[in-house]
């Protein structure tokens, strides 16, 4: 039942990457793509309607870990106290800059709003990718469970980590460019004109970018976290994971190339997915892995009692098959692309 | 404030007071703009529709600021309340996730339609929108509530040996009677947020002679509801609330009261300030035997002051928590004589030219906040010393790893923060009410008698 938990959790930060992925990225790339307050204003409204709800996920995704798995969820959020607070400093900065923004027209307030959006959305996708590498990396957590790690140490691997070291900076960059993408033709796809065609330019500059770096931090990762390599020897149709990640990142080019729009953004979600699943794959059976392998804690450590993890089974499927028809619904009635008239825009009054 | 503990505390007090600034209008004013919407289908008034897109603005802010001042709320529990979340994760963790999984994807999902899709969905479709986001408020709103009432009267659970809190029962946790009583009369206390909003913001256009028919709809609706609500809020919900703490938690009822000493037909308290060192109360203006008879319904029980329980049991904030329950209850006798006076105005048809009285209602819009929140401070200072009643002391429930030091840096950070939030919330609310409706243009002159506004 912990694995199947393991699993849905996943989905879920899976699901939350692909989808606020799409505005984060937009979010970084704003002043790159977007060079008149027109057009700056398309970007906003190509997210406006969605950003809420992908964020969403985030907030299931943790409740959902939190009675999944509470002692994950008490040591990993004690542990990363001081970056998750400036998550939630940079997600509350982001939120009001996308909602206050066309709230009054003036040349000083909309800027400012520009400005505080693409930087927030800038250091979250840093940030959450050096999570991510964290997680990879391992934490210095004790026999007790617990752990707290400072912001930075050496910037070495050592046994004193910090959030930030030369590792976790990598995978942070690496989140960046990957995300960057994916916010670009995810613009490309919502808009039309100079701004769709620079922001293809950006796709493309980037998924250079992603290929170098991919390659460099797969290998890296081999290294760093032995248990990846061993679970890859143990079942080796994992390597199907890698594989897709692969095809996507292939798939973009392609798309790009022959100027398919929707299908570059899936092929950009279905690298960031096969990314994601590889990690996930790699780490298994343990949730958060230590420094030192014997205090890793692992699935079976670190998931609730029998009977929440079995009643929390049906009312989560209940639950996501409504949010997944929501979900569709609004990304539909949300579709084609975000008007260029000033007042003829569906959102962003 | 030395010890992590207390900056743990004053963290997640601070955040939450914040946050509750916003979801008590959003649930409060998701119910009246059903009401402006289902009177505009039956009517088939446009002018009801055009309220309804006026309020629509003053809730969208009011909701993006709830969301993002909401997200810190799920994640304290782990960073700040490890151990808490370690031991009872597994529980309230249920009711958490819930809350992500059913409303949060409701609301966001029809929220954006209800603001931007009015057009395209057709007077019903909209209708259902708005609906949805009214239910998705609500059914969060218990989520967390049922949450709270898990730490003020557990049930549903098992205790396991090493310490740790599983489940035993979904609906136990579920249908807490706790969060039965203490849901309805927290709604009761939004609903009269929205209600006292929309009326100020109706005998604000009237008293500076603006958008006649508009102020006269939020304040025929604002009244007509809110003063519904705030005698519900009194009997049977607050009455209800007090008779469950009574039951459970009678140390808190002592210290509530500010009663010292057990005593039969017990007084209650209007006016006095507690001395805790000298276990009395200063200067005090009692009604004898009251308190007896609203808990026992006997003018002679015998009530238990906090002499009856070890000091180890005590809320460890008396005075604050005394004031907080008589500022509540105080402003709650102030509401339904507000508000009945109001219904009796607009009964007689005399409310609209009532200038004493508008400048009432205009003047009273922070006092349901601070009600509210009075009434969340009793809950939660009357809840101490636990953490989980009975089970889990507040002290043993902090991260034992985040030193004061860190927390002192991040609360300090949101205080920062959401004092610039909290101006610019003014700032747009303020322009969104001087902007006002979209004028009714079909009405020649603002010369209606205020009987065929009715």
């Amino acid at each position: 039942m912990g694995t199947v938990w393991f699993c849905l959790v996943a989905v879920m930060v899976a699901m939350y990457v692909l989808l606020d992925g799409l505005d984060l990225g937009a979010g970084a790339i704003h002043f790159l793509v977007a060079k008149t307050e027109e057009e700056r204003r398309q970007v906003i409204a190509s997210i406006g309607p969605v950003w809420d709800g992908n964020e969403v996920w985030l907030l299931a995704a943790g409740g959902t870990l939190y009675f999944a798995f509470p002692m994950l969820y008490a040591s990993g959020f004690s542990g990363f106290y001081l970056p998750l607070m400036m998550v939630l400093w940079l997600l509350i900065l982001r939120g009001t800059s996308i909602e206050f923004r066309n709230h009054v027209d003036s040349r000083v307030w909309i800027p400012f709003w520009d400005f505080v959006f693409s930087v927030s959305s800038l250091l979250l996708a840093v940030f959450f990718g050096a999570a991510l590498g964290n997680v990879v990396r391992g934490v210095p957590l004790d026999g007790t469970g617990y752990f707290f790690e400072p912001l930075w140490t050496n910037f070495r691997l050592s046994e004193h980590t910090g959030i930030l070291d030369w590792y976790t900076i990598l995978v942070g960059v690496t989140a960046l460019a990957a995300l960057m993408m994916h916010g670009a033709l995810w613009i490309r796809l919502k808009t039309s004109g100079e701004l769709a065609e620079r922001a293809a330019k950006v796709a493309s500059l980037a998924w250079w970018a992603i290929l170098v770096l991919t390659a460099l931090l797969t290998m890296i990762t081999f290294a760093v976290q032995p248990q990846v390599a061993a679970n890859f020897k143990t079942w080796p149709l994992g390597y199907i994971l890698p594989a897709i990640a692969v095809a996507g990142l292939a798939g973009v080019q392609f798309e790009l190339r022959r100027r398919g729009e929707l299908n570059a953004f899936l092929a950009s979600a279905t690298y960031l997915l096969g990314m994601l699943t590889s990690v996930v794959f790699g780490v298994y059976p343990m949730v958060l892995p230590a420094r030192n392998p014997v205090n890793s804690l692992t699935v079976a450590s670190a998931q609730a009692g029998a009977y929440g993890l079995k009643i929390g089974l049906i009312w989560w499927v209940i639950g996501m098959t409504l949010a997944t028809i929501y979900l569709v619904h609004v990304y539909r009635s949300f579709a084609g692309k975000v008007s260029t008239e000033k007042n003829g825009h569906s959102y962003a009054d | 404030m030395g010890s992590a503990l207390d900056v743990h505390r004053l963290h997640f007090a601070f955040t939450i007071t914040f946050h509750y600034l916003f979801p008590q209008l959003t649930m409060g004013l998701a119910l009246l703009m059903v009401i402006l919407k289902t009177l505009a289908l039956r009517t088939r008034d446009e002018h009801y529709n055009r309220a309804a897109r006026f309020w629509a603005k003053i809730f969208g802010i009011n909701f993006a600021l709830g969301v993002v001042t909401g997200i810190p709320m799920e994640f304290q529990f782990g960073t700040n309340w490890a151990e808490f979340s370690k031991a009872a994760g597994g529980v309230i963790g249920q009711t958490l996730a819930m809350e992500g999984v059913f409303s949060f994807f409701l609301e966001s999902s029809f929220l954006g339609l209800f603001l931007y899709g009015e057009k395209k969905l057709g007077p019903i479709g909209h209708w259902w929108a708005g609906f949805l986001v009214f239910l998705g408020s609500w059914m969060s709103g218990y989520l967390i509530v049922a949450t709270d009432a898990w730490m003020q009267h557990p049930t549903g659970y098992r205790l396991l040996p090493g310490g740790e809190i599983e489940l035993a029962s979904f609906w136990g946790l579920l249908l807490n009677p706790w969060a039965l009583a203490q849901y309805a009369h927290n709604m009761l206390g939004a609903v009269q947020t929205g209600c006292f909003v929309m009326a100020a913001v109706g005998a604000f256009y009237l008293l500076t002679r603006r958008e006649p028919l508009h102020g006269r709809t939020f304040l025929r609706i604002g009244v007509t509801v809110g003063v519904i609500a705030a005698v519900l809020q009194l009997v049977p919900t607050g009455d209800l609330q007090g008779k469950m703490v009574a039951l459970h938690q009678p140390p808190t009822l002592a210290a509530m009261e500010g009663l010292f000493l057990s005593q039969q037909g017990a007084p209650i308290t209007i006016f006095g300030q507690p001395d805790v060192d000298k276990r009395r109360l200063d200067n005090p203006l009692e009604v004898p035997a009251m308190l007896s008879f609203l808990t026992y319904r006997q003018w002679q029980a015998h009530i238990r002051g906090l002499d009856a329980f070890p000091e180890d049991q005590w809320p460890d904030k008396i005075e604050l928590l005394y004031y907080s329950y008589h500022i509540m209850v105080g402003l709650g006798t102030i509401f339904i004589a507000v508000m009945g006076l109001a219904a009796l105005l607009l009964w007689r048809h005399k409310l609209y030219e009532s200038r004493w009285m508008l400048w009432v209602l205009m003047l009273s819009v922070p006092l349901p906040y601070i009600a509210n929140t009075a009434g969340w401070l009793t809950a939660e200072l009357g809840r101490q010393p636990w953490l989980i009643y009975g089970l889990m002391h507040t002290a043993h429930g902090v991260s034992p790893r985040v030193i004061a030091g860190n927390a002192w840096f991040t609360l300090l950070g949101f205080m920062g923060m959401y004092t610039v939030l909290a101006i610019l919330w003014l700032f747009l609310i303020y322009q969104e009410i001087e902007r006002g409706p979209e004028p009714d243009s079909a009405v020649p002159s603002p010369q209606v008698s205020p009987a065929s506004a009715d």
